[in-house]
Parts: structure tokens; sequence; C-alpha cells
């Protein structure tokens, strides 16, 4: 891979590794929190459908997933498979596309259910 | 009776096998020492590699009780265990015979990692006037005392695992030569340096930092050059 596109994964790992740190301690946060007393299905649904702040701060946290991890597992599999160069291309760009599809189809979803 | 000590030595090449020997005790006595001792008076057919004997010429490092070092300033006292050494030659090279491994593919990797000068002055030019104080000069100085032993390329994870890795040595040359204000062929280098083999497959786990025998700081360099290319990249040079 050229110079200059390992160079911006690199930094796409790094930011995307800035915004993890603080979306996964407000993500944990918030669970810890909500659940103290116990939490339905029903309940969640009713906190996080049609709410717009929700949507956005996980349309944010799944883009940085969907960055972070397909570039470090290129490096796990580069360096512990023996995988040629290209087939590992191929695994990291289907885990992009599979981790970005699922997390904002959930986010998108249960934010859907508020607004009819 | 003399104190000895029990000393395993690496004999042969990819299929060889530890073998024993008894080396007696002396004041002041390094690695290569012992094993000097095993080739001149037990086993003249022993193969390992030294040149100066004062650890500047960075051609003795060998893997001792584990860990890779140069032997020539390592005391046996220091890293005997339990009367015993392990003397293996070093990883992350081919073998050759014994504790004799092939560098060729570690200074390969200092010319691809574009380790040579790229200047634009002539001998008629005056010297340059580099001030000791600036910046760039003092991060080039942190590296410039490389030996080129190999120790942290043998302690490096990195290329263990992708053996295409430049590795630290060539790296932290790399970026000596970035910092060196004269040089003209920065980004010609910094291009070599951040492809797939190049800094940004640096884990940061600092096996180099921590085995470098000079105490230089490879990581700190490899960090270097990851910023350093992102800066190219940002003003379209890379």
């Amino acid at each position: 891979m050229s110079a200059r596109i390992q160079t911006w994964m690199w930094a796409a790992q790094r930011l995307s590794a800035i915004v993890l740190a603080i979306a996964v301690l407000v993500h944990l946060g918030t669970i810890i929190y909500a659940v103290q007393g116990g939490l339905s299905g029903t309940e969640i649904v009713a906190r996080v459908a049609g709410n717009g702040s929700w949507l956005a701060f996980y349309v944010v946290f799944v883009a940085a997933v969907a960055i972070h991890a397909p570039i470090g597992l290129r490096a796990v599999l580069i360096e512990m498979t023996p995988l040629p160069a290209r087939a590992v291309d191929v695994v990291v760009t289907v885990a992009l596309v599979s981790i970005a599809w699922t997390g904002w189809s959930a986010a998108f979803g249960l934010y859907g259910l508020g607004v009819s | 009776m003399e104190k000895t000590l029990d000393v395993s030595i690496w004999r042969g090449k990819d299929d060889g096998a530890y073998v024993s020997y008894a080396v007696p005790v002396r004041e002041s006595q390094t690695i290569l020492d012992v094993v000097t001792y095993v080739q001149r008076r037990l086993d003249a057919t022993l193969a390992y590699r030294f040149a100066c004997r004062v650890g500047m010429c960075g051609s003795c490092a060998m893997t001792v009780n584990g860990r890779p070092r140069w032997t020539c300033r390592t005391h046996a006292s220091r890293v005997v265990e339990d009367g015993r050494l392990r003397i293996g030659p070093l990883d992350n090279l081919p073998r050759i015979k014994d504790l004799a491994v092939d560098m060729a593919p570690f200074f390969d990797k200092w010319a691809a990692a574009g380790g040579q000068f790229q200047g634009d002055t002539t001998r008629t030019d005056d010297f340059a006037n580099v001030q000791p104080d600036s910046t760039q000069r003092q991060h080039a100085e942190k590296g410039i005392e490389c030996i080129g032993c190999g120790v942290c390329y043998a302690a490096c994870d990195v290329v263990r695992w992708k053996p295409d890795y430049l590795g630290p040595a060539a790296l932290n040359r790399a970026w000596t030569l970035h910092n060196d204000e004269r040089d003209t062929g920065k980004d010609e280098r910094l291009r070599a340096v951040a492809g797939d083999a190049g800094c940004h497959a640096c884990h940061s786990h600092q096996s180099c930092t921590e085995h470098c025998p000079k105490h230089l700081n490879p990581t700190e360099g490899i960090a270097g050059l990851k910023r350093a290319t992102l800066l190219a990249a940002l003003k379209g040079r890379l």
C-alpha cells in the first residue's frame, strides 16, 4: 500500500481512537447509569426513539468504530496470518462495511421507532 | 577447585543444538571473553563475530540468557543465572553458523529506509553552520550514536511477526537524517519509510529502547517519523 494511504490510515486510526476514548466512556457511563433500577426494551425505546442527540452520538460512535477496528484488524491479519495482502484488504473492507451497516442500521432503526 | 560457568552455546545453523562447555570464572569477564575462551581453548570450530571489543563496532551482539546483548560490554557476572549462561545467535536474522548471523537483511533495510545522506554541496563550499541547540539537531543528537549492532532488530516483535518491517535501527537512521538540516532527500526518505513495512507498522512496544546498549530511543524517533509523514501528507509532499 502506498506511503500516502498508509499515513492517512495511521492518522485516521489515531483520530478515531480519540473519538472512541470519549464515546466509549459516554456509552458505558450511560448504560451503567440507566440500568441501575433495571431497564426493559420498551423503556429503552421510549428514551432513545426519535431522540436526535442520541442518534447523532451513535452515528459518530459507529463511524469511529468502523474506521478504527478494521485498520487494527488489518495489522493483526498481516502480522499473524499468512493471508496475502489483497485478501487482507478484502477482509478489512468487509469488516468496515459490516460494522458501519449493522451499527447505523441499529441506530437509525431505534431512532425511527419514534418518528412517525 | 576452580569455579566454572556452565555455558550452553548454540552450535550449527537452523537445525543445530545447544552444547555445554565449562568455562573458568574470571574477574571482569565479559560474555565475549567467555565465547573466546571456548573458541581458543575448547573448540576451535566455534564461529562467532567480533572486532573492536570496546563497544564501538557493533559486531559481537548475541542472545544471552534469552536477551539480545552486546557481548563485549556485558559482564558475565551481571547476566549469569544460577551459574549458567545460554548463548545463541541473534533472533530475526538468518543464521550462518553457530553464533554468526547474516547481517545483510539488516543493512539492506537501512538502504531501503533511505539511510544514505543526500547533499547538494561540494568540498569547495563552506562548512554548514548547524546550531547545536536547534530542535532538529537535538532530535538528531539523540539517535546518532547507533553502532548498528542489530540488538534492537533482534528484540523487535514487529520484525518477528512481519519480516518485511524495516526495523528500529533503519528507522532511527532515517529519523536522524530527516533532522539533518544539510540533507536534501527528506521527502524521498519519508516516502521510503511510510509504506506498509515502515514506521506506521511500529506498535511502540519499546523493546528496541529497552534493549539498546547505547541507550538510544528508536521508538521516539519512529514516532517522530510518523508525525513527519503526516505533515508531509498534509502538505501533499508524500
